[in-house]
C-alpha cells in the first residue's frame, strides 16, 4: 500500500515538473512544433530545413475551411502550436480569447513586412499584437482555357457572369463547374457581382445572393474548397471559383504532367475579394516558443520567397519580392498591380447573428432547398 | 457474500448506463439550451462556480429553448429528419429482403460450412470501415470499376457516385452483417422437429415455413431492423463520402451546425430531437415484446 502511494506521489511531482515554465523553456531547445495549416500551403522542404536548423520536429496537419479551424481552436486543447486563420476571422479569435499575444522580441524579421500589408491588417489586429501575415491571395475564376474556348467561343472569361449566369453555365455544365464550399467567401463575391456591398449586414441582400446561387446550382458539379486543384490539373473540370494560388498550382501541375491541359486564372472585372492568411498561436499551445521560432524562420526573405514559389501566392515580405520567381512577381493577379487592386475589396468580420443567418442560407444553397 | 455479488450485478448495468449514456445525454441536453457565443468553448452561459449557488442560479436562468424554437422555423431540419428516416427505412427494408435469405440459407447448411459462412459475414469487419467506404468511391466513380465492367458487357455507363442511390448502396453494404447475424442466431436455434411435425400434419414446405419458421424468426428480424435502422438514421460517414451536396441527412446537419455554423447549441438540439424520435419506436417495440412475453 505504501509503495502505491509513493508511486502516486512521484507521478504527481513529475507531472507538476513537466508543466512548470522551466520545463517549457527547456523544450524550446527542441521538442515538437504542431502546425495546422491550409492544404497545399507550404513547401515541404522548408519544414525539413526548419527541423535541421532548430532541432524542432514538425507535425503538420491540414484543413481547407476557416470554419473548421475556428471550431477546433475555440474548443481548446487541440495541441496545435501554430494555426493559420484568414484576416476577417482574426477578431473573433481575439474576442474569444483563443489566441495569445506575440512575443515580438523573438520575431526580428517583423520590420520587413510591407507597410501596405500592415495597413490592411490594422482593422483586424491593431498594432499587430496577435498575428504575423503569411500569404495573400484573391478569389477568382480558374478555367481550362481550351475547353472553355470550345464552348464559349470568343467570350472572354473576365466576368463573374461566367459562373453566375445560368445561360453561360448551361454551356459549361457538361465539362464540369466547381464552387468553393466557403460561405463567407462565396457570399462576398456573389453580393459584389449583384452590385451590393460585399460586407452587407442586410439579410435581404443575402437572400438575393442565395437566389442567385440557387439558380446557378443545377450547373455546379460540386462544392469543395480544395479538390478543384487536381480536378482542374487533370482536365476533369472546366471552371472553378477558387483561390488564386491554388489555381496557379493546378496550372503548374498540368504543365509538369505535360497532359496538354492549359489552366488560366482571372480576377473578374466586377471585382473580387483579396484576403490575408496569418500565423497565430492558440492560447493553450503546448510549445509557443517553437511557434515563435517558426514564424521568425518564415519571416526570413529567402525562406518566404521559396514558400511563395511553391504555393504561388504573394507574400507580404517587402525584402522577399525580388527573390520570388519572375513569372510570379510579374503576374498582376498575384503581385497585385494598382489597376487590379482597385477592383478588390477586403471582407470584414460579421456579427454572430448575421453569421448564423448567412450559414443557414448557405446550407440551403448546398442542399438546393 | 453471494447476495452482495448479485446486487453488484444488478447495479453494474445501471452504473454503465449512467456513466456512458445518462451523463453525456445531460451534457448535450444542457448544451442545447444554451446560446452560441464567441468564447472558449463557444457557448454561453456557463456555470460560474466561484459565485457558489448564485452562480448556478444565474446559469439556470440563462438557459432557454430558443434553439428548439429555431428548429421549427427552418424547413431544412424537418426535411433532414424526414429524409434521414426515409433513407434508414428504405435501407432496413432492403436489408431484410437480402439478409433474411442469407441468414436462412446459412442456417440450413451443414454445421461445418455454416461456421465458414458466418465467418465470411463477419470478415469484412477486419478492414477499417472508412477504407471499405472509400473502396466504394473507387467502384462507383465515373471511370471506376463498375463502369469498366459495364462497358465490357456492352452496357451503358452509370454515374451514381454522389447520389442518394450510392448512399443507399453504402448503407446496405455496411449494415448487412448487423441484419444477418441476429436473424441467423434465431433461425439456427430453431427446433427442427417443429418443421417435421408441421410436415407430418400435412403442411407443404412453403406453408411450414410461413406458419412455423417465419413467426419464430420475427424477434430476430425486429432486432436486426432496430440494429440497422437506428445507426443508419444518424449515419454521417456514408452520406458524406458517397452522397452529393443535396443528400440531406441528420448526421451531416449536425456536422454542419458544429463545424460550419460553429453553433454547438443547435447541433446539440438536433441530436436530442433525433434521439427522441428514435427512442419512441424503441419504447413501443419494447412494450410490444413485453406483451408478447406475458
Amino acid at each position: 500500500m505504501a509503495g502505491w502511494w509513493k508511486a502516486l506521489g512521484l507521478g504527481v511531482v513529475l507531472a507538476v515538473a513537466a508543466c512548470s515554465p522551466k520545463a517549457e523553456k527547456a523544450s524550446a531547445e527542441g521538442g515538437t512544433l504542431r502546425i495546422y495549416n491550409w492544404s497545399d500551403y507550404i513547401d515541404p522542404e522548408l519544414l525539413t530545413q526548419f527541423t535541421k536548423e532548430t532541432g524542432i520536429k514538425v507535425t503538420y496537419d491540414t484543413f481547407d475551411s476557416n470554419e473548421v479551424l475556428e471550431t477546433k481552436v475555440l474548443q481548446g486543447g487541440t495541441g496545435y502550436d501554430l494555426v493559420v486563420p484568414s484576416n476577417h476571422n482574426v477578431p473573433r479569435y481575439i474576442t474569444a480569447g483563443a489566441i495569445q499575444p506575440l512575443d515580438k522580441s523573438k520575431l526580428p524579421g517583423l520590420d520587413k513586412l510591407s507597410p501596405e500589408m500592415r495597413a490592411h491588417m490594422e482593422p483586424f489586429d491593431a498594432g499587430g499584437k496577435y498575428v504575423v501575415p503569411y500569404m495573400q491571395g484573391t478569389i477568382g475564376i480558374g478555367y481550362n482555357a481550351d475547353k472553355v474556348r470550345q464552348r464559349l467561343g470568343d467570350m472572354k472569361v473576365d466576368s463573374w457572369a461566367v459562373v453566375f449566369d445560368p445561360a453561360v453555365l448551361a454551356k459549361l455544365k457538361d465539362c464540369g463547374v466547381y464552387f468553393l464550399d466557403a460561405s463567407e467567401d462565396m457570399y462576398a463575391v456573389a453580393l459584389n457581382y449583384l452590385g451590393k456591398d460585399p460586407n452587407s449586414t442586410k439579410v435581404e441582400d443575402y437572400n438575393a445572393a442565395t437566389a442567385l446561387m440557387l439558380k446557378a446550382r443545377p450547373y455546379v458539379k460540386k462544392f469543395h474548397s480544395s479538390e478543384y486543384i487536381d480536378a482542374l490539373a487533370n482536365g476533369d473540370i472546366c471552371v472553378a471559383i477558387g483561390y488564386s494560388g491554388d489555381v496557379l498550382q493546378a496550372k503548374d501541375r498540368a504543365a509538369d504532367a505535360k497532359n496538354g491541359v492549359n489552366i488560366a486564372y482571372a480576377v473578374p472585372k466586377e471585382g473580387s475579394q483579396v484576403w490575408f492568411d496569418v500565423f497565430a498561436i492558440p492560447k493553450d499551445a503546448p510549445n509557443a516558443p517553437a511557434a515563435h521560432a517558426f514564424m521568425a524562420f518564415m519571416l526570413r526573405p529567402e525562406i518566404i520567397a521559396k514558400a511563395s514559389n511553391a504555393t504561388r501566392y504573394a507574400n507580404p515580405n517587402a525584402a522577399a519580392t525580388s527573390l520570388v520567381d519572375a513569372d510570379l512577381r510579374n503576374d498582376p493577379n498575384v503581385y497585385l498591380t494598382p489597376e487590379v487592386s482597385k477592383r478588390l475589396f477586403v471582407t470584414t468580420t460579421k456579427g454572430q447573428d448575421l453569421l448564423r443567418d448567412v450559414n443557414r442560407q448557405w446550407t440551403r444553397v448546398l442542399t438546393g432547398r | 457474500m453471494r447476495r452482495e455479488r448479485s446486487a453488484l450485478a444488478a447495479i453494474l448495468p445501471f452504473l454503465w448506463l449512467a456513466i456512458f449514456f445518462a451523463f453525456p445525454f445531460l451534457l448535450v441536453a444542457k448544451l442545447s439550451l444554451s446560446d452560441a457565443a464567441l468564447a472558449m468553448p463557444p457557448y454561453a452561459p456557463r456555470i460560474d462556480w466561484s459565485q457558489g449557488l448564485a452562480g448556478v442560479q444565474a446559469f439556470l436562468a440563462g438557459l432557454d429553448g430558443e434553439t428548439y424554437a429555431r428548429l421549427t422555423q427552418d424547413r431544412l431540419y424537418l426535411d433532414a429528419y424526414l429524409s434521414s428516416l426515409r433513407l434508414a427505412a428504405t435501407g432496413t427494408l432492403i436489408l431484410l429482403l437480402i439478409g433474411y435469405p442469407i441468414a436462412y440459407g446459412i442456417s440450413r447448411c451443414p454445421p461445418r460450412l455454416r461456421q465458414a459462412l458466418v465467418m465470411a459475414v463477419i470478415l469484412p469487419f477486419w478492414t477499417s470501415f472508412l477504407i471499405r467506404i472509400y473502396a466504394w468511391i473507387a467502384i462507383l466513380k465515373p471511370a471506376g470499376l463498375l463502369n469498366v465492367v459495364l462497358a465490357k458487357l456492352g452496357l451503358p455507363a452509370v454515374d451514381i457516385l454522389n447520389t442518394e442511390t450510392a448512399v443507399l448502396l453504402g448503407l446496405v453494404y455496411a449494415y448487412l452483417p448487423f441484419m444477418v447475424l441476429p436473424l441467423y442466431a434465431v433461425l439456427d436455434r430453431q427446433d427442427e422437429t417443429l418443421i417435421e411435425a408441421a410436415q407430418d400434419l400435412g403442411a407443404t414446405p412453403i406453408s411450414a415455413f410461413w406458419r412455423v419458421t417465419f413467426p419464430i424468426s420475427l424477434p430476430g428480424a425486429a432486432a436486426g431492423a432496430l440494429l440497422c435502422f437506428i445507426p443508419m438514421a444518424g449515419e454521417f460517414v456514408i452520406p458524406d463520402l458517397l452522397g452529393g451536396s443535396d443528400t440531406l441527412m441528420l448526421g451531416k446537419v449536425i456536422w454542419t451546425e458544429f463545424f460550419a455554423n460553429r453553433d454547438w447549441p443547435a447541433a446539440s438540439a438536433v441530436a436530442i430531437v433525433l434521439l427522441a424520435t428514435l427512442t419512441i419506436p424503441i419504447l413501443l417495440f419494447e412494450r410490444q415484446q413485453a406483451k408478447v412475453l406475458r
